[in-house]
């Protein structure tokens, strides 16, 4: 981070990571069928990287697994994600990026809906319409900056 | 008269030489032939002709007008002197050089061989003095260096590396103007091989203390101005430079002395400020390796700004390496002010420093939610561990208010993180040094600290709990901070821990307090801990009434404490009384007053094992382990294996009796010999002759022999396991009587008995023992009547022997086993008779699996810790030996064999070291790829997971088969076998490795066929499916 940039919110709250999931008997067992389910979700999108922070959305709160909705048998997956501050510009790339995650690891039966936290951010509409739009998503990904912010935000970090 | 006639022939025999060598330079100047500056380099080493004749030989030539002509020559001549420069005599270098600084002002196209003759002449010991000087003279006056090629300005810097090794005295009597020449030349030089000789002369300048006089700042800016350095190698690089070595060289240079302190640390500062990466990298490596030379007075004017930039990185960054760069220039900084001597006007700038990291970090500790908590933490504990004055300084600051701040946040989330970063400040106060008879920094918040840590360790939420154990842990190991009842509380704390149910963590982090606090403070874990354990389980456990089964939550807590009990086993104090304990559970569970399960008496045994594995280097721990614990538990089998009554002990089971074997044989290769070996021949006794004499409560039959096998006495014959650890854990050169008949016996036995585990263990035994015999005639007797034995029933078709053919095989296997690991001759056949029993109707599959005996170790018998007789890198040689021979086998036989052939492969593979496989890979790679399409799901899984690691280190050398792999492990993502989908996904994933030019035609179809399993109906498979998939995704894509 060069000396004149300064990042929008330089103290943020930080919040414990979940560990990783506990392995079962069941998911040992190769005849059990596992159903997709909200934890599964979860896990998905909770290590994708903020993109000014070197802290993953769990760790900001941005995810939770309270907002994250799943139903395997109607394919609908819901979640909701919350910006660290109310004005954050960065909200719609963050959803772009949950958005991109799952699109690239649910079967495609799914139908896919990311939207902001209910009074959580200012233009949270404006935000909401843009990724429900499937073309405004796929021309935002035409965009070859776009993509690079969003493919580092879903890259392992080094 | 005579003088002459006798010299004639020799005059002859000169002139014929000095034609022959007039010919010679001839052939080498006119006829361009370069071997003939060879024959003439031998013909002077071997004497045959003198420089001085090959000068007057080239005399036409070097005077010639033609410069090619002259050019020839000199190079004649400087090739010649770079063969035999070492005989040449003072004189004759006199000469030659002051010939060679006259050339320097001749034509440019000569001055190639003239620096390359100097340079042969700087190498000659016999240099006269003086002329260092005058080289030095006619370079810097006559060369434009950086006008030369590569190779010249090469030759340049090393004349001047030469000379600054031989003629130090006279450089450094140049005054400053051995600097100013090179630093002339070496202006604006760019090839990286040049650039690692410079870089070493420049060092020597500095190390050695050339005078720089007015230079210091064009020394440093001739140098700087390379830095950081930014060389990517060209691919296929014959010089092999990287950019490491030039990084290093360059900071050595750099950091080397405290007069460029002045100019270097404004660059480092600027380079820190900078967006690239590696240039902040490089300039925090940088400051830290010349701090260590500098003093208080360099750094003085630099630091508030060194602080901004070092406190913004660690702040901010999001990569980890800049991050612990930036605390290791800070420890650095630190440790180099508490050396400083301050003179008696100058202001302490150890305490002004601190103060301004305290001032700008502290205020983030009162914030443990937000995100600054941590580096500030780590901030300051880098600069706390520096030295004691720092610590005591930054302790006196910090620890009171982190202890304010615990009482003021009642949330646990926040509590917890203070008390790590508590606990982490307890670590780095250890770290740094404490003075002479000093008391620890920490010792004046010595009863805060344990009321803060008993708080933790009394609240409801585990998280904080498992927080305060570890901090407790910091605490006890940290001198003269845990004492007194604090000790008791703290040991009863722990007790609560294991006794009740808490959750998984927390209890394994209790666990480790409690071993690692019981070596220190014993006596309190004897009359504490150990007493409310052994009540606990005596009563809990083991005191229900047999009938109904005991429920879970008290099979955890039985695990608990026995888990416990061997961790705090750490002092042989502690040993006598928790063993006893085990043991008493033991007994009970053999004599069937208390119903406890199998798996539970198993884990009493593993944990016993762990005590006596942990006390292996106590004589006071062994003598009780040998004459009580061994003993006791013999007396126990026996008994269980003799009375009727007793059917139903669990001690009569394999599963037990083989974890009841590492017990025996870690106590029996123990380091005290002595004792050992008198246990050995006790059992030895005992298995042969009945001798039971030794054991307690010794109401077993006299006179029976254990080795003896009838129809139904197993239960017996199977206690050779027990054998097998107390015999085949010994020294090598340990002496046991008797022991040729116990071979005859064991033969015997594993040859005849019909029981798997008794025959079993008798040819490990077997094995185990052949290893360690010494070599010689009797072993070489011994091992040919049993193979004779082994092949009569394994060739023979008669219907009654053929029954004894598994027998025989499993013979065989651990017989190789053991000579293999020996280098003994034998093993090469034995091997060979392994590989012809691989396509047996009925051994086949056994033998195939085999092969992972041979490469692995086994966990009782045959390792090093039973001081078998190992020899290093035995599975190369066998895999060298072996697997031309599977290839071959597999090539010619039919294809419904070949399975075992890849079998047997994959067993092979999977041991070896990775840097084998990767020279031997490439031969054996369509093998593989073989075997991922057999059908034979286990050869498909090994085969998988051999190709794993090596997708992952060396995905190039697959780079040619990339089509058919792809297509193989894209067709196994559906395998029926979850293990199989699981890392097939794996590999594709690891694919993603190979550049990118190499894997990008196979995305798109990777992408589509990937996401089949991104529904598949197992999780486990689903996630290896997603990591794979998203990988592909960022291929080509930017940001990756």
């Amino acid at each position: 981070m060069a000396e004149g940039t300064r990042l929008e919110n330089v103290n943020p709250l930080i919040y414990q990571r979940s560990g990783e999931r506990q392995l079962t008997a069941e998911d040992e067992d190769e005849d059990f069928v596992d159903p997709i389910d909200d934890r599964e979700i979860f896990d998905l999108i909770r290590s994708i990287n903020d993109p000014e922070h070197p802290l993953s959305l769990e760790e900001l709160n941005v995810v939770e697994q309270m907002r994250v909705h799943v139903n395997d048998n109607e394919s609908t997956v819901s979640v909701e994600f919350t910006p660290t501050i109310p004005h954050c510009s960065m909200a719609t790339l963050i959803g772009l990026s949950i958005k991109v995650k799952l699109l690239r690891s649910l079967p495609e039966r799914f139908k896919i809906d990311v939207h902001i936290s209910p009074g959580t951010h200012a233009s949270e509409q404006a935000v909401n319409k843009q990724l429900a739009d499937k073309e405004r998503v796929a021309a935002a990904l035409e965009n070859t900056h776009l993509l690079e912010v969003v493919n580092q935000c879903l890259s392992a970090r080094v | 008269m005579c003088d002459l006639r006798s010299k004639a022939p020799r005059m002859h025999a000169m002139a014929g030489d000095g034609l022959e060598l007039l010919s010679l330079v001839e052939e080498f100047v006119v006829g361009q032939q370069d071997s003939k500056a060879e024959d003439i380099a031998t013909g002077v080493t071997t004497g045959q002709f003198t420089i001085l004749k090959l000068v007057e030989g080239l005399g036409s030539v070097l005077t010639s007008c033609e410069p090619r002509t002259r050019g020839r020559g000199v190079q004649l001549l400087s090739s010649v002197i770079q063969q035999c420069y070492a005989n040449l005599q003072e004189q004759e270098v006199q000469v030659l050089t002051k010939f060679y600084e006259n050339r320097l002002k001749d034509h440019y196209i000569i001055t190639p061989h003239v620096l390359q003759g100097l340079k042969s002449l700087t190498m000659s010991p016999a240099l006269p003095s003086g002329l260092a000087v005058s080289i030095l003279g006619s370079l810097f006056q006559d060369i434009h260096v950086q006008s030369l090629m590569q190779a010249e300005r090469f030759c340049v810097y090393s004349i001047l590396l030469n000379l600054m090794g031989s003629c130090e005295g006279e450089l450094k009597g140049l005054g400053a103007n051995f600097v100013f020449g090179f630093i002339q030349a070496m202006d604006g030089e760019k090839d990286p091989r040049n650039l690692l000789l410079s870089f070493q002369i420049a060092q020597n300048i500095i190390n050695r203390k050339y005078e720089l006089g007015t230079f210091t700042e064009e020394l440093f800016e001739v140098t700087s101005c390379y830095f950081p350095i930014d060389f990517n190698p060209p691919p296929n690089d014959p010089h092999g430079i990287t950019q490491k070595d030039l990084v290093l060289s360059l900071r050595a240079v750099l950091s080397g002395t405290p007069q460029f302190a002045e100019f270097l640390l404004p660059l480092l500062i600027e380079k820190l400020d900078s967006d690239i990466q590696s240039a902040k990298l490089d300039a925090l490596q940088t400051l830290t390796a010349c701090v260590a030379s500098y003093g208080h007075k360099e750094l003085k004017e630099f630091l508030p700004s060194l602080w901004s930039s070092i406190r913004r990185e660690v702040f901010q960054t999001a990569s980890e390496k800049v991050e612990s760069a930036g605390l290791s220039a800070l420890h650095g900084l630190t440790a180099c002010l508490s050396r400083s001597v301050l003179t008696c006007d100058s202001e302490d700038s150890l305490e002004t420093f601190l103060n301004l990291i305290v001032k700008d970090c502290q205020h983030h500790l009162c914030e443990p939610d937000l995100k600054l908590v941590w580096p500030s933490a780590k901030l300051l504990q880098a600069a706390a561990s520096s030295s004691f004055r720092a610590s005591c300084k930054i302790s006196r600051v910090v620890v009171p208010l982190l202890l304010e701040q615990y009482n003021h946040h009642v949330q646990s989330t926040q509590r917890r993180t203070l008390l790590e970063v508590l606990q982490k400040f307890i670590h780095s106060a250890k770290r740094s040094p404490v003075e002479e008879g000093g008391e620890s920094s920490l010792a004046e918040y010595r009863q805060s600290l344990c009321s803060v840590v008993f708080c933790a360790l009394s609240d409801s939420s585990s998280a904080l709990q498992t927080s305060g154990l570890r901090t407790l842990m910091a605490i006890g190991n940290h001198p003269g901070l845990l004492f007194g009842t604090d000790i008791e509380l703290a040991v009863d704390h722990l007790s609560k821990f294991i006794l009740e149910d808490v959750d998984n963590e927390t209890s394994l982090v209790a666990m480790e307090a409690s071993g690692s606090l019981a070596c220190l403070h014993t006596t309190a874990f004897c009359s504490r801990m150990v007493p409310a354990l052994k009540e606990k389980i005596l009563s809990d456990c083991l005191g229900g009434s047999g009938e109904t089964p005991p429920a879970k939550s008290q099979q955890a807590l039985f695990l608990r404490i026995v888990r416990a009990l061997a961790a705090i086993s750490t002092h042989p104090n502690l040993v006598r009384e928790t063993v006893p304990i085990l043991l008493q559970v033991l007994s009970a569970s053999h004599t069937g007053n208390v119903q406890i399960r199998q798996e539970d008496v198993i884990s009493v045994c593993q944990n016993l094992q762990c005590i006596v594995e942990l006390a292996q280097g106590s004589e006071e721990s062994a003598c009780y382990f040998h004459e009580t614990v061994i003993p006791y538990v013999l007396g126990l089998s026996l008994q269980a294996a003799f009375h009727k009554e007793r059917t139903l002990s669990p001690l009569r089971e394999e599963k037990v009796l083989s974890a009841l074997v590492p017990v025996f044989s870690a106590a029996s290769g123990c380091s005290q010999h002595m004792l050992a070996a008198q246990t050995a021949s006790q059992i030895l006794m005992l298995f042969l002759v009945g001798d039971a004499t030794f054991l307690p409560e010794n109401n077993v039959p006299q006179n029976v022999n254990l080795l003896k096998s009838h129809s139904d006495n197993s239960a017996q014959t199977q206690l050779v396991c027990l054998l097998m650890g107390c015999v085949c854990s010994l020294p090598i050169n340990a002496e046991l009587p008797m022991l040729d008949q116990l071979l005859t016996e064991l033969e015997e036995l594993s040859c005849t008995c019909l029981h798997p585990f008794t025959y079993t263990s008798a040819a490990k035994c077997f094995a185990g023992l052949v290893n360690k015999y010494p070599s010689g005639q009797k072993l070489d007797q011994l091992l040919e009547n049993t193979l004779t034995r082994i092949d009569t029933i394994l060739t023979s078709t008669e219907p009654s022997s053929s029954s004894n053919q598994k027998q025989a095989f499993t013979f065989l296997l651990w017989l190789t086993k053991a000579l293999l690991l020996r280098y003994h001759p034998l093993s090469a056949p034995l091997t060979d008779k392994l590989l012809c029993l691989l396509v047996d109707p009925s051994l086949g599959t056994l033998a195939a699996d085999g092969f992972a005996l041979l490469m692995n170790d086994p966990p009782d018998v045959l390792n090093k810790a039973c001081h078998a007789d190992v020899r290093m890198m035995y599975r190369q040689r066998f895999f060298t030996e072996t697997a031309p021979k599977l290839v071959q086998g597999f090539n010619s036989s039919p294809k419904e064999m070949k399975s075992s052939y890849l079998k047997a492969l994959s067993h092979i593979l999977n041991c070896l070291p990775k840097q084998v496989l990767i020279s031997e890979l490439p031969a054996l790679l369509p093998l593989l790829l073989e075997g991922v399409s057999c059908p034979d799901s286990e050869v498909q899984l090994s085969t998988l997971s051999c190709l794993h690691p090596l997708l992952l280190d060396i995905p190039q050398v697959l780079t040619l088969h990339l089509e058919t792999l792809i297509t193989k492990l894209l067709g196994l993502t559906s395998s029926a076998a979850m293990k199989i989908r699981i890392m097939s996904l794996r590999c594709l994933h690891a694919l993603t490795q190979l550049p990118l030019h190499v894997i990008l035609p196979f995305r798109s179809r990777t992408l589509r066929a990937l996401a089949v399993p991104l529904d598949d109906k197992k999780r486990l498979v689903r996630k290896e499916a997603v990591l794979a998939r998203g990988e592909w995704f960022l291929l080509g894509g930017p940001g990756k």
